[in-house]
């Protein structure tokens, strides 16, 4: 089980891909699960869910590897999902 | 490097894309991809429609087409040409240069100085800039910069990354001496250690093309694509252009002392609308000032992106209006620049239509 604020981004997640389960702890993109179109997709979305523009230099893989990473990186942005 | 220049201007611009278009929504059956995604993809990026030449189009055909069309209409007189530029990276030949050829089939004078520069998407900044320095030799006093591209002919019609925004143009921009005393200044940035992240593998002397380099070949993403045609490492050159070009407009404008409230238009390359907009909300410029509209319409043509985005979105307007102007252009070498002037009160700003009736080469 989740906590609600990954939940959260895994649900967003399921949405660009629902062929995967985000919640098994993989790293999104060495296993392929995300691709780079994949990443700007997911930027857009975030960038509207949460009403910020995510700077491009953070659209880089590191800062989407994973559900806590996302995380992080949103709280950078002052959001706490 | 920083550049300035005083005492030349654009005078006038005109744009020609082919009249054949392609829609992403058609082309999505050719992608091994969910229709979901690449659906979302369109949104996002702003893939929808890009204009395509057809089979044995070349760049000195749209150039040759536009330049007829200015003879033919008495916006420009082929005598007074002093030099011409083509900047491309798809020239109909290995050899010779394209500018000869288009000299060739206008039979211009040959005191025409005719020069090929080998540049992409900075290659209406480049061009720009090599036209103005022809311009400190007294003998030149009108320059023909022609940026033209065909890279559709060299993209995988399989390859999702790349053929969607793709698209094919050229653009005519003259270039003279004013005795108007307005600054133009530049700034230019090569990384020549980056240059396999834009590259075509194939076709030039290191690997030239072969049966094996027609191949498609499977690239592990769902994306098909061969040696022959453009590879594009999407994610390097996304990143290249957003940690680079904030801080080179930055230069600029803090060395020509111009606040970037102050300029009325930034006239980037488009390579997509996502891309786009982050520059312009790093760079706090509004999206209006910024304009990005160009790949959804007519793809990314390279160079000629910028000349098109000029002729799209203002037009006439520039025949009797002026505006201060910010040009970027950013891509294969890798390559950065930047370029801030006045434009306006230009002799003509159209954008015109090569006709599909047009299709065979004639060089």
């Amino acid at each position: 089980m989740l906590e609600p604020k990954l939940q959260k981004i895994a649900d967003l997640l399921q949405g660009i891909r629902p062929e995967f389960d985000f919640s098994n702890g993989a790293n999104f993109i060495a296993t392929g699960m995300l691709d780079s179109f994949d990443m700007i997709t997911l930027v857009d979305t975030l960038d509207k869910t949460y009403g910020i523009s995510i700077d491009g230099e953070d659209i880089v893989p590191e800062h989407f590897g994973g559900l806590s990473a996302i995380a992080a990186l949103l709280g950078r942005y002052g959001v706490r999902p | 490097m920083n550049f300035r220049w005083q005492g030349k201007r654009i005078t006038g611009l005109l744009a020609v894309v082919p009249e054949n278009e392609s829609s992403f929504l058609q082309e999505m059956e050719h992608f091994n991809f969910p229709k979901a995604r690449s659906l979302k993809l369109k949104e996002v990026m702003g893939y929808d429609k890009h204009r395509l030449v057809q089979a044995g189009v070349c760049v000195s055909d749209l150039a040759v087409f536009a330049l007829q069309h200015l003879f033919s209409d008495g916006k420009l007189d082929p005598q007074d040409i002093d030099a011409l530029i083509v900047v491309t990276q798809s020239p109909d030949h290995l050899m010779p240069p394209t500018s000869s050829i288009i000299q060739g089939r206008l039979e211009l004078s040959q005191d025409v100085f005719c020069l090929d520069i080998n540049q992409g998407c900075a290659g209406f900044v480049i061009g720009l800039m090599q036209a103005f320095f022809m311009l400190e030799q007294p003998s030149i006093a009108k320059v023909v910069l022609i940026n033209g591209d065909v890279l559709s002919r060299r993209t995988s019609p399989k390859d999702r990354n790349s053929y969607p925004l793709i698209g094919d143009a050229a653009s005519v921009v003259i270039v003279e001496r004013t005795s108007e005393a307005s600054v133009i200044h530049a700034n230019l940035k090569m990384d020549g250690t980056r240059n396999a992240a834009l590259i075509i593998p194939a076709g030039g002397m290191r690997l030239p093309s072969s049966a094996d380099t027609a191949a498609l070949e499977d690239l592990g993403d769902n994306n098909f694509r061969a040696k022959d045609h453009l590879k594009m490492d999407g994610s390097a050159v996304f990143n290249f252009v957003q940690v680079e070009v904030p801080p080179m407009i930055e230069r600029l404008l803090s060395t020509a002392g111009v606040a970037a409230d102050s300029v009325d238009w930034f006239f980037f390359h488009q390579p997509n609308r996502f891309m786009l907009q982050k520059l312009a909300d790093k760079m706090q410029i509004p999206h209006a000032k910024l304009p990005s509209n160009i790949v959804e319409n007519f793809g990314n043509s390279s160079g000629v992106t910028i000349p098109m985005a000029i002729a799209f979105n203002l037009g006439a307007r520039l025949l009797n209006e002026r505006f201060s102007v910010c040009l970027a252009g950013f891509g294969v070498g890798l390559t950065w620049g930047s370029m801030l002037l006045s434009l306006g009160n230009l002799s003509f700003c159209e954008l015109l239509d090569y006709p599909n009736r047009q299709e065979q080469s004639i060089a």
